[in-house]
C-alpha cells in the first residue's frame, strides 16, 4: 500500500461522523457603505498611501515622490515607465527595480486589498523585489468585503493570486511593525478609472 | 526522554524579571488589538461559529477533501506527494532537491516543518537552508527554536536582537531602533534570495475546489520564495484542508484579527499552479493527524488556524516563554497537541495551566481548548504518567475526603489540618504554597463545628 | 447554558419567583441545601456563617447536611477520577434529596454542573447537577433579591470575579466576547449596598493565578499572577477586594501578606450580609 492509500485509509477510519457545511453569508452592512473612503481609510491603517485621483502629470508625479528612482517597471499603458516586466528573463533580476506600476482589477474595502496577479504582474517578483509599488485602482471595482472579493474568476483561474494589502513590514521585532521586511518598502494606490470608463462617462 | 518540567522552566522565566515584564506586556498588548479588532465586526461571533462549523465539515470528510484537493492540483500541473510521517516528508524534501541539485533553499515560515525539524535534515545533508521570515531568522541565527508561532522571537527585546546582529553580522550593538535591525536583515539576507536554487513554503490553508495553498504573511516572504527560485516546495498538514474559495474569506477574516488586531496580513496569496518555468511540489502530510482525527475528546484541536490568539491570551504562557514548553506548539493549543506526538515527553503540560477558559473564547474556530486540556489529565493519570508524589497525596485525599468522621476529624484537629488536609492541595510539602505566599491560617472553630453549636 | 436553565427553573417552587424588591412574606419557605466547601469550613467559616445569615434573612430555610465534605474538585482537577469517586459518590448521598443546592463557591458549582462526572451517569448525578446554584446565581435568579436595606459598605471596593464564575457559570460578561453586552450578577447585588463604590482596575478578568492544585504545582507563575493582579488592583486605590470565590481570596490575601500590601478581603456574602465594620 502506498503512503497515500495508507494515510486515506487511516483518515476513512477515523472520521468523525458527519456534520454539515454552513453557507457563509456576504455580511454586507445595513448602512451604505462609502466604499472609497472605507478603502482609502483601511489602507492607511496598513501604512499604504492612496492618491484619489489620477495625477495630471504622471511622470513628474512619480518624481517627486520618489526623486531617487531610476529604474521605474510600468506594466500598465497609463505610462511608459523605461522597463516593462518581460525585460526581467530572470525573476530575480527584478530588484533591480525602483518602482513597479501595476493596474488592479479588484480593491477590497473592509482591508484596503488591491487584487493582483501573473496577469497584472506578468513577472510575478515585480511586485516584491521592488523597492516601491504604485498600484492604479479603478475605484468602481472596490467591494465592500472579503466575502465578495472571493468570488473574483483569478482565485479560480490564475496561477498565482495575491490580496496585497500596503507595503511589506514585519512586527516580529518586539512586536513593533517596521517597514519594510523583504519586500516593497511603501505601497500607493491611485483611484484611476479605466480608460473606457472614461470615455462612457464623458459620452454621457 | 525524560517530562518536560515546564513549572520549572517558567520558574527560571519569571526570575528574568526584564523578560517576564517585556513578553508579558507585548502579548497583552496583542490581546488588546484582538479585541479592538473583532469590536469593528459586529458579525464576529457568527464568523467564530462559521469558522467552526467549515473545520468540523471538511475534518469529517476529510479523505473526500483530500482527494478532490489532490485531483484539483494535479490538474493544475502541481506534483503531489503524501508522507505519513516527519522522515518520510524530510525525505521527499531531500528528494526533490538532490534531484535538481538544488543546494540551497529559502523557506517561509512553516510550523509543520519545525514539527519535523526539516532544516536540520537538511543542512546535515550539504544543503543551505535560509528563513525568510524574520522572527524565524533570528531565531536560526541564534541557534533556538520558535517560541511563539506567530512572532517567533517575541521573547526576544531590541537590544537582544540588537546583541544578535552585531555578533552575527557586525552591524552596531547600540543600535536598537526596529527600523535599524530590519534594514540589517534585509540587507543580508535579500542576495541569499536571490540566489536561492529552491523555495519552500508551509500553507494556512489549503482549498480543495481549486487545488490551490494559501500563505498569509506580512512581509511577502512567502510570495518570494514561490517566485523567484524556480523550484517550489509546500508542506502542507492533512488538517489546512478547507473546501471552497468562499469558506476562505470567513477564515481570513478571523485570522489577523486574532493573531495581531490588524484586519488582514500585507500578503494575502493564493497558489494554484507553479510559476512561469517553474515547478511546484506539495507534500500532504499526515504525522500523526490521521490518528489524532480519531481521537473522540480531542479531534478537534485539527481545526486549529495557527493564530495564537490563545497564547497571547494565556496568562500562563505569558509568564513562562513558549521556550518553556520546549515543544514545537506551545501554551494552550501545545498543550492539547503536543501529547498525541509523545504522551510521556509532554504529560506533565496538561497541568501547565489553570483552566481560566480565556484561550477558548478567544479561539477563531472555537476548539474546546480548556476542556481538552481538563480531559488530558485524566488521559495522562490512565496513563500513569503523574508523577508519584502528586498520585500518593490524591490517593489520601480521596480517602479522606470521602470518609466525613474521617474529614471533620482531620479538619478539626489544628496540628492536624495544617499537617494531613492540606497536603492534597499543598502535595510533598509546605513550601511550594509558601514561596511566594503567607499560608492560610486554620480557623479556630471549622463552620461545622459553629453549625453543630448555633444551629442544630 | 439556556437549555440548563430549563431544567433548572422546572425544579424551583414557583413561591420562590417573582420576590421582587420588596420581600413579601411566604405561606411556605423555599428549602435549599447549603454546601460549605472544605477550604471555607476549615479557613473562613465566618464566610459560611454570613452566607447562612443572610439566606435566613432572605426567608429562606436552609438546611446544612451535616456528613457533607467535598465536591470531588482537587481530585478530578488532577485527573484522578478514580480518588475523586467516592468523594462524589458521598457528595450524591447527602444532595441527591434536595430539589436546591446553594454554595458560596463558583468553582465548586462549575464542577458540579459542567464536570462531576467520577462517578457513572445516574438520575441522582444529572439531579445535582441541574440543581446546584452559586450563591450569586440564586440571589440573583432565584429570589432576585435587589435589595439589602441591612448592609452598609461605604468603600472602595475592587471586584474580583473568578475565572469559574464567569466562563464556567456565566455570571458575568467575559472581556474576551467583546461584542456581548456587559453584566455581572455579583455587582449587580452589591450596587445595592449603600455606600459601596467600585474602582476599576487593568486586565479584570485576567486569571487570578490561583487554579486549585496549580497554584502549588507550578508555584511561581501563580505567584507571579497572583501579585500582578494585586499590582493593578493597588493602582485603583481600592480597599477592600470583594469575591464570590474564597479560593481566589484565600490565594490573593496570602500574596498580599506576603508583599505586604494593605488591601483586605471580602466574601460578597459578608459584605451583603452587613458585615461589621
Amino acid at each position: 500500500m502506498s503512503f497515500r492509500d495508507a494515510i486515506l485509509q487511516n483518515v476513512r477510519n477515523n472520521q468523525p461522523s458527519s456534520r454539515d457545511l454552513p453557507a457563509p453569508p456576504k455580511f454586507h452592512s445595513e448602512q451604505p457603505v462609502e466604499l472609497k473612503k472605507q478603502f482609502a481609510a483601511a489602507l492607511k491603517e496598513l501604512s499604504g498611501d492612496v492618491i484619489t485621483e489620477p495625477p495630471a502629470d504622471f511622470g513628474k508625479f512619480l518624481k517627486n515622490r520618489f526623486p531617487d528612482a531610476k529604474t521605474i517597471c510600468s506594466a500598465v499603458p497609463e505610462y511608459a515607465g523605461n522597463r516593462k516586466p518581460e525585460d526581467f528573463a530572470r525573476w530575480s533580476d527584478a530588484s533591480s527595480i525602483d518602482v513597479t506600476i501595476v493596474r488592479s482589477p479588484l480593491g477590497v474595502a473592509e482591508t484596503g486589498s488591491v487584487l493582483l496577479s501573473e496577469e497584472e504582474f506578468r513577472v510575478n517578483t515585480i511586485g516584491f523585489l521592488a523597492h516601491d509599488i504604485v498600484i492604479l485602482l479603478d475605484p468602481a471595482e472596490i467591494v465592500e468585503n472579503l466575502h465578495d472579493a472571493y468570488g473574483h474568476p483569478h482565485f479560480r483561474d490564475k496561477a498565482y493570486s495575491l490580496l496585497m494589502s500596503g507595503p511589506s513590514g514585519s512586527a516580529d521585532i518586539g512586536g513593533i511593525t517596521v517597514h519594510p521586511a523583504q519586500g516593497v518598502m511603501t505601497l500607493t494606490v491611485i483611484f484611476w478609472p479605466l480608460a473606457e470608463t472614461q470615455n462612457v462617462r464623458s459620452a454621457k | 526522554m525524560s517530562a518536560v518540567d515546564q513549572a520549572k522552566n517558567a520558574a527560571a522565566f519569571i526570575e528574568d524579571r526584564t523578560h517576564e515584564q517585556h513578553l508579558d506586556q507585548l502579548l497583552w498588548m496583542m490581546r488588546t488589538r484582538r479585541d479592538e479588532a473583532a469590536s469593528r465586526v459586529p458579525e464576529w461571533e457568527q464568523l467564530r461559529d462559521l469558522a467552526s462549523q467549515i473545520k468540523e465539515h471538511t475534518l469529517s470528510h476529510l479523505a473526500h477533501y483530500l482527494e478532490m484537493f489532490e485531483s484539483s492540483a494535479k490538474a493544475n500541473g502541481v506534483t503531489v506527494h503524501w508522507a505519513q510521517d516527519a522522515p518520510e516528508h524530510n525525505q521527499i524534501v531531500y528528494q526533490i532537491l538532490s534531484d535538481r541539485n538544488a543546494d540551497s533553499l529559502i523557506k517561509s515560515k512553516s510550523m509543520l516543518t519545525e514539527e519535523c525539524e526539516t532544516r536540520p535534515f537538511l543542512e546535515a545533508r550539504g544543503i543551505r537552508v535560509t528563513e525568510t521570515d524574520l522572527g524565524e531568522r533570528i531565531q536560526q541565527l541564534d541557534n533556538q527554536p520558535p517560541s511563539h508561532i506567530v512572532g517567533p522571537s517575541w521573547h526576544k527585546t531590541t537590544q537582544d536582537v540588537a546583541n544578535l546582529f552585531a555578533r552575527v553580522y557586525g552591524s552596531d550593538k547600540e543600535k536598537t531602533d526596529p527600523v535599524y535591525l530590519a534594514h540589517v536583515m534585509r540587507v543580508n539576507t535579500r542576495p541569499l534570495i536571490e540566489q536561492a536554487k529552491a523555495g519552500m513554503t508551509g500553507a494556512n490553508f489549503a482549498v480543495a475546489e481549486t487545488g490551490a495553498v494559501v500563505t498569509v504573511t506580512n512581509e511577502g516572504n512567502a510570495d518570494l520564495s514561490a517566485n523567484v527560485p524556480e523550484l517550489r516546495i509546500c508542506s502542507v498538514g492533512l488538517e489546512k484542508i478547507i473546501p471552497r474559495n468562499e469558506d476562505l474569506a470567513v477564515f481570513i477574516r478571523l485570522l489577523t484579527r486574532s493573531a495581531t488586531g490588524n484586519s488582514i496580513t500585507q500578503y494575502t496569496s493564493h497558489f494554484r499552479s507553479p510559476r512561469k518555468n517553474g515547478e511546484m511540489h506539495i507534500i500532504l502530510v499526515d504525522n500523526g493527524r490521521s490518528s489524532r482525527l480519531g481521537m473522540e475528546k480531542f479531534w478537534r484541536s485539527l481545526k486549529c488556524i495557527r493564530c495564537a490568539a490563545c497564547m497571547n491570551t494565556c496568562p500562563v504562557y505569558r509568564r513562562s516563554g513558549g521556550l518553556s514548553y520546549g515543544s514545537t506548539y506551545m501554551g494552550p493549543i501545545g498543550i492539547i497537541m503536543m501529547p498525541t506526538f509523545d504522551a510521556h515527553r509532554y504529560s506533565e503540560l496538561p497541568f501547565s495551566s489553570t483552566l481560566n477558559g480565556s484561550c477558548t473564547n478567544v479561539c477563531p474556530v472555537k476548539i474546546d481548548i480548556h476542556e481538552q486540556i481538563y480531559a488530558w489529565r485524566e488521559v495522562m493519570e490512565e496513563k500513569h504518567q503523574i508523577n508519584l508524589v502528586k498520585k500518593e497525596a490524591m490517593i489520601v485525599a480521596g480517602k479522606v475526603l470521602s470518609n466525613p468522621l474521617l474529614y471533620r476529624i482531620a479538619a478539626d484537629s489544628t496540628e492536624t489540618s495544617l499537617k494531613v488536609l492540606p497536603r492534597f492541595a499543598l502535595y510533598n510539602h509546605l513550601n511550594a504554597w509558601g514561596r511566594h505566599r503567607d499560608i492560610p491560617q486554620p480557623a479556630k472553630e471549622t463552620f461545622h463545628d459553629w453549625y453543630k453549636k448555633h444551629r442544630s | 447554558m439556556a437549555t440548563k436553565r430549563q431544567t433548572r427553573q422546572s425544579g424551583v417552587p414557583s413561591v420562590a419567583r417573582g420576590v421582587g424588591p420588596t420581600l413579601s412574606p411566604r405561606a411556605t419557605l423555599m428549602q435549599v441545601a447549603l454546601m460549605i466547601p472544605c477550604y471555607i469550613d476549615m479557613f473562613y467559616p465566618e464566610v459560611g456563617v454570613a452566607t447562612l445569615e443572610l439566606l435566613e434573612k432572605l426567608k429562606v430555610d436552609v438546611v446544612y447536611p451535616f456528613d457533607q465534605t467535598c465536591c470531588g474538585q482537587p481530585m478530578a482537577n488532577s485527573g484522578c477520577f478514580e480518588e475523586a469517586q467516592a468523594t462524589e459518590e458521598l457528595f450524591i448521598k447527602n444532595f441527591s434529596r434536595f430539589d436546591c443546592i446553594v454554595t458560596p463557591s463558583g468553582s465548586c458549582t462549575h464542577h458540579l454542573r459542567n464536570k462531576f462526572t467520577a462517578v457513572p451517569d445516574s438520575p441522582e448525578r444529572r439531579k445535582i447537577s441541574a440543581s446546584v446554584y452559586d450563591f450569586v446565581e440564586f440571589l440573583h435568579d432565584v429570589l432576585q433579591v435587589r435589595e439589602f436595606p441591612w448592609a452598609n459598605f461605604k468603600h472602595k471596593v475592587a471586584l474580583h470575579t473568578s475565572c469559574s464564575a464567569i466562563r464556567g457559570l456565566g455570571m458575568a460578561s467575559m472581556s474576551e466576547r467583546v461584542n456581548d453586552p456587559k453584566f455581572s450578577k455579583p455587582k449587580k447585588l452589591l450596587e445595592q449596598v449603600a455606600g459601596i463604590q467600585f474602582v476599576d482596575f487593568e486586565r479584570p478578568d485576567e486569571c487570578c493565578g490561583f487554579g486549585g492544585t496549580f497554584s502549588v504545582t507550578e508555584e511561581a507563575v501563580a505567584a507571579k499572577m497572583g501579585y500582578d493582579k494585586l499590582e493593578f488592583i493597588r493602582k485603583s486605590g481600592a480597599d477592600y477586594i470583594v469575591s464570590s470565590d474564597m479560593s481566589c481570596l484565600m490565594h490573593l490575601q496570602g500574596c498580599a501578606r506576603r508583599l505586604g500590601a494593605n488591601v483586605k478581603f471580602l466574601h460578597i456574602a459578608q459584605v451583603l450580609n452587613g458585615v461589621a465594620q
